[in-house]
């Protein structure tokens, strides 16, 4: 099958703005004219076709963590639901902070299949916050960006002095805007539902305060940052700002964000233990609006797979993160169905939002691009049950739910 | 959650995690219960047989002194066999989770379980888990709950005010991190108390705790003007790491409640605290036993309750003779 005709699709490429009803052909994993001889003939009956998702921020928990996950759960679990490229960050063990883990980590990717597999490299050797990793090196080695993840820079003068260096060599820096100390090892976002329940909490500050020490440096430095994760409505505010005073600066947001509060805890309800956390339903309609508007360009899954045992304690002492690969999709077509997004818009926020973050060089449905395509089906009625997921990890707040539209076949070039 | 959790499908007792999600008719009748078990404590010594041949385990993960004791003593006073542990939360990081810990006991045959643990939810936790057979009770989980606290709390205040109604009760001092505040929150507010305060410096006060039915004031003088109840909380030393506070002498110069201050107060008023107290700290040392004192009374009340509770417990699961 190495010639393929899609035919009577709704084609939508956020690239081009392409919306219409059509017929799309690819030849070898290339986009092709849809003229000639073809081994396979789909009719896709009006369903959705868009380019592969590109999944801003993804653990497949390999290296160093597989009873998590591994490289081929994790990408093949990702791949089955319309994500062809995800973004894996570099807090594996060993971290991704030189060359050899970077080869390391394209050689189980290749092996494992599923979807391609694109690095952030460290921006402190270790994650540790002090001294700077080799972004140059790991530049060459392929890393799409760097990050110090969830772990703290030391201080202001490292945060940015890695920012002049990582600019000086034309790198994105990701950060997730929360500061440790005001985040305090918190479990909870801090509200009434915190402080009834005894959680330890997270103030809407310590994303807020963090924006705000980037954005200055980033006023400073001219330097390329990305704000990943970002939960609350003071943090949509400083973006907003940040962005009308036109400064080089892109963010994103997890898809549980744009549906689940703070609330989700009741009960304590360790699937709902995240980091940044789930916030109050004013947050959550802010994040949503972002997401519609654009400001917001990117919505990703931040999958974190978790073994049964991480999530089977008294949810301060579970370990934090969602099982969201595939959930992606679901709820992007969830956004649509509520009126947040347009088809095309969400291609827009699940493909070319994040491609541009990474420096792809998406090519959409044109002909002569990859043929990374995701066919979607947006009223197939469904529910998200456990034992049918593909990831090692089943924490997720969403089993058992009714979801309508999936991906219904993947392709990658 | 906890109330589908913590009841059965009749609304009787199944478990004790929390007072959210008790109804006021049941609050009462554990209280009515204890009653019975405080009055015959006139009759020194006297058992009943109500727990004979069941098994009670005190598995406290966190230090703990009265408490532990009047719930082996309530144990023991039902005829039960008790079995107290305490486990250092190291011994829990070498390996073996909370969850082992639970199945392994299961396993000897316990009826239930009285647990503290340092993290919030931990009670629901072994809810969650236990067999079908098992009966959590919790007696303290992090900063969440401590119900049986707060029972013995409402059961000290009825005997000297029955009408909730008349009163307004001011609960002092760090509510941020005290289940005992949480749950008496929860209590009075189903017993109808007229008005709940709580009074701290903005420090020690959690966000929205407003949501619970309370008013916050941050100055101790406007927080007890025609209080009728002053629960004062136990301030552990170690609040001045964090910069929660300046110093002890600072907060008993501010919200310490002292024999001056008291003497401002209506000579109704009655005075609180779940214990241990630290003397100079949030009490003045002659209050603590002093004429409005109930302090020891609360800690008597303990037993009964405790008792209330374990044979309600027991026998709304069918497991109690």
């Amino acid at each position: 099958m190495s010639a393929v005709l899609i035919r009577n699709a709704r084609l939508l490429d956020p690239f081009t703005g392409r919306d219409e009803i059509g017929d799309l052909a690819f030849r070898d994993g290339v986009i092709v004219a849809s003229t000639g001889a073809f081994d396979d003939s789909i009719d896709a009956g009006g369903q959705w076709l868009l380019p592969g998702i590109v999944d801003l921020c993804a653990r497949t928990r390999d290296p160093g963590a597989t009873q998590k996950g591994t490289m081929r759960s994790e990408s093949n679990a990702a791949f089955a639901s319309g994500i062809t490229a995800l973004c894996l960050p570099p807090d594996t063990k060993p971290v991704i902070d030189n060359t050899a883990v970077v080869i390391r980590v394209n050689r189980i990717a290749k092996a494992a299949g599923g979807a391609y597999v694109y690095m952030l490299g460290a921006l402190t050797k270790g994650l540790e916050g002090d001294a700077l990793a080799e972004i140059s090196a790991l530049k060459s080695a392929g890393c799409v960006g760097v990050t110090n993840g969830l772990a703290p820079v030391a201080n202001a003068l490292v945060a940015r002095r890695a920012l002049e260096y990582a600019a000086s060599l034309g790198m994105t820096v990701h950060v997730v805007p929360l500061d440790a100390a005001l985040a305090n090892h918190g479990c909870a976002h801090e509200g009434a539902v915190a402080t009834r329940l005894g959680l330890a909490s997270i103030p809407v500050a310590a994303e807020a305060v963090a924006m705000r020490q980037w954005i200055s440096l980033v006023e400073d430095t001219g330097a390329r940052v990305h704000f990943g994760r970002l939960s609350s409505a003071r943090g949509v505010e400083l973006l907003a700002a940040a962005r009308a005073r036109g400064l080089p600066i892109t963010a994103d947001v997890a898809a549980h964000q744009l549906f689940l509060t703070d609330a989700a805890l009741e009960g304590f309800n360790a699937l709902a233990h995240v980091i940044p956390p789930l916030r109050s339903a004013a947050d959550r309609a802010a994040l949503r609006e972002a997401v519609g508007s654009g400001l917001i360009g990117a919505i990703c899954s931040d999958h974190q797979p978790h073994e049964l045992d991480a999530k089977t304690h008294p949810l301060p002492l579970t370990e934090p993160g969602i099982s969201a690969v595939e959930t992606l999709l679901p709820l992007g077509l969830r956004l649509v169905h509520d009126g947040v997004l347009t088809p095309l818009a969400l291609a827009e926020r699940l493909v070319r939002g994040p491609a541009q973050v990474l420096g792809l060089p998406g090519r959409g449905l044109a002909i002569g691009a990859a043929a990374d395509l995701c066919l979607v089906d947006p009223s197939q009625e469904w529910r998200l049950d456990a034992a049918g997921m593909n990831s090692v990890g089943r924490n997720t707040p969403f089993i058992g739910e009714a979801f309508r539209g999936r991906a219904t076949r993947v392709w990658r070039g | 959650m906890s109330d589908t959790l913590q009841l059965t499908s009749d609304g009787r007792l199944r478990h004790l995690l929390s007072i959210e999600g008790l109804s006021k008719p049941l609050l009462t009748e554990i209280l009515d219960t204890a009653e019975q078990f405080a009055d015959s404590r006139n009759s020194r010594g006297k058992k009943f047989p109500l727990l004979h041949g069941k098994t009670v385990v005190n598995l406290f993960f966190e230090a703990s002194t009265r408490t532990r004791m009047t719930f082996e003593l309530a144990a023991k006073r039902l005829s039960a066999d008790v079995l107290n542990l305490q486990i250092a939360a190291s011994s829990t990081s070498k390996g073996e989770t909370l969850l082992d810990t639970l199945k392994t006991m299961e396993a000897m045959q316990v009826d239930m379980f009285v647990i503290r643990h340092e993290a919030s939810g931990a009670a629901h936790f072994f809810a969650q888990h236990a067999a079908p057979e098992v009966a959590i009770l919790n007696a303290g989980d992090g900063r969440h709950a401590h119900p049986t606290q707060a029972l013995l709390d409402m059961f000290t205040i009825r005997r000297h005010r029955p009408d909730f109604s008349q009163l307004t009760v001011a609960i002092v001092g760090d509510i941020l991190h005290s289940r005992v505040a949480r749950s008496d929150i929860h209590a009075l507010r189903i017993l109808g108390a007229k008005e709940i305060r709580v009074v701290g410096p903005r420090t020690l006060i959690p966000a929205g705790i407003e949501d619970m039915g309370v008013t916050v004031f941050n100055d101790l003088d406007s927080g007890l003007k025609g209080a009728d109840v002053i629960m004062l909380l136990r301030l552990q030393k170690e609040r001045m790491v964090g910069a929660f506070l300046p110093s002890t002498g600072e907060f008993h110069r501010d919200f310490g409640l002292t024999r001056a201050r008291l003497a401002r107060l209506s000579p109704e008023v009655l005075v609180m605290h779940p214990g241990p107290i630290n003397r100079g700290v949030e009490i003045e040392g002659d209050v603590a036993y002093g004429e409005r004192s109930l302090i020891l009374e609360q800690v008597e009340h303990g037993i009964a309750v405790r008792m209330a509770v374990m044979a309600m417990i027991l026998s709304s699961t069918g497991a109690a003779a």
